[in-house]
């Protein structure tokens, strides 16, 4: 007879769908091709989905997916961030940051607020130009009181990968709505002011978001820093990277952010690959009212921010088709019934035709 | 992170429409629902009660 040993569970977490970092990996990138090097915008999305930056000061720095890490750390793709216009001397309201955001409606077994509050454990793979003490911050904002906590890290070689992981203690202090808006951040400090520099390793209710300690990490334009690998998950130790597939992750992504676009074209190129369009017949041409419904790829968190173009790359504009006749650009578009399922598009007057078609991209990030 | 914002009317040509037509910094023009879970428009009302942004008529 033979004995086959069973491998006893242990404690660790080994579910499935532990981490709860979209896109950590930093394999999805829908606005801009891959290796596409765009200035990060304050407040806004320019890189990897679901990866948002700031940047307010004299500094400049890009965002890119970044391609061809396997040996190192396991991923092919990184985020990358290179400093194109130095900031050596930071002013206290300075802000050169990058995070995610976590819905609450996706964290309510943390716990928070009580008690029980759960521990969670972030994990990354780094490369920094810039050697010594660096910080993350994690926060809790939206409905109610906004409360963060800061962790310091050390990078111990230039411009080698290096694995890090971090472990926060539940907020006890401050339960978590369960609702869309309201989320979880966590991001890496590039460099904050003094405004924002406070005490590590606590909740507070403070705007603090890093440690006097942490380095500049825009003062030269010869640094860079990439991140991937990043998992944030519930315990008090980091398991192995949760590897998705790039359609399970997209899918997540675009509860975010879609478009019509062939996923390598970036919004806003010319082209009809993608297009939605409604119905018609030929001959059926009006100079009038032309509507159509687009229905999203998937729900969104919330009603979206549209943008819509044309198959010129003309933004606000749509095409108007006047079938075997020909396809005019730069037509008038206008929207009713936006909500997070669809949208309607209509013409209300142009060139004559019976067909209304164009692209658009669907914002609802947090 | 906006250049102009603008009120749009629907159909009608009369009534104030649920979304606001937004010309961002990198020039391009999206529209922006009236909905407080939308993250534009909550900066977009961040920035009128500021002063720094004025919501203009339709066209």
């Amino acid at each position: 007879m033979t004995l086959i040993k069973v491998k006893s569970r242990g404690t660790d977490n080994v579910s499935t769908r532990r981490n709860l970092i979209i896109n950590g990996d930093m394999k999805v990138q829908q606005r801009y091709p891959i290796g596409t090097a765009t200035q990060a915008p304050h407040n806004g999305y320019a890189g990897p989905d679901r990866w948002k930056t700031f940047a307010s000061g004299g500094g400049v720095y890009t965002i890119t997916q970044d391609s061809g890490h396997q040996a190192d750390t396991g991923h092919d793709k990184a985020l990358k961030i290179a400093v194109t216009t130095a900031d050596t001397s930071i002013a206290a309201g300075d802000v050169y940051s990058f995070l995610t955001r976590i819905e609450s409606n996706s964290l309510q077994h943390l716990q928070y607020g009580t008690s029980s509050a759960k521990s969670i454990t972030f994990s990354f793979w780094v490369r920094a130009t810039k050697t010594g003490t660096q910080a993350v911050f994690f926060s809790k904002q939206g409905t109610g009181q906004d409360y963060n906590h800061i962790k310091e890290f050390t990078i111990n070689a230039s411009n080698t990968w290096e694995h890090k992981t971090i472990t926060i203690p539940g907020l006890t202090a401050s339960t978590m709505v369960n609702d869309a808006s309201t989320y979880i951040q966590a991001g890496w400090m590039l460099k904050y002011g003094s405004t924002y520099q406070g005490t590590k390793d606590t909740w507070t209710t403070n705007s603090h978001f890093t440690t006097s300690a942490a380095v500049n990490n825009m003062d030269s334009t010869s640094n860079t820093f990439y991140v991937t690998g990043v998992q944030l998950e519930v315990g008090d130790s980091a398991s192995d990277f949760e590897y998705r597939s790039f359609d399970e992750e997209l899918m997540l992504c675009q509860r975010y952010y879609q478009k019509s676009y062939v996923y390598e074209t970036a919004p806003g190129t010319g082209t009809q690959h993608g297009f939605w369009s409604t119905g018609g017949h030929q001959g059926g041409t009006s100079t009038g009212y032309v509507e159509g419904i687009i229905n999203f790829e998937r729900l969104m968190r919330a009603t979206p921010t549209i943008t819509l173009y044309d198959h010129a790359g003309n933004s606000n504009k749509c095409a108007r088709l006047a079938t075997g006749v020909a396809r005019y650009t730069n037509e008038s578009i206008s929207t009713s019934n936006i909500n997070a399922r669809g949208i309607t598009m209509y013409s209300a007057s142009g060139t004559a035709a019976g067909i209304v078609q164009g692209h658009y991209t669907a914002s609802a990030e947090l | 992170m906006f250049k102009e914002v603008k009120k749009q009317l629907d159909i009608d040509g009369k009534t104030e429409s649920n979304v606001l037509i937004a010309t961002f910094d990198d020039d391009v023009t999206r529209i922006v629902p009236k909905d407080t879970n939308n993250v534009d428009y909550v900066e977009i009302l961040k920035q009128v009660k500021e002063g720094t942004l004025t919501i203009k008529d339709a066209d």
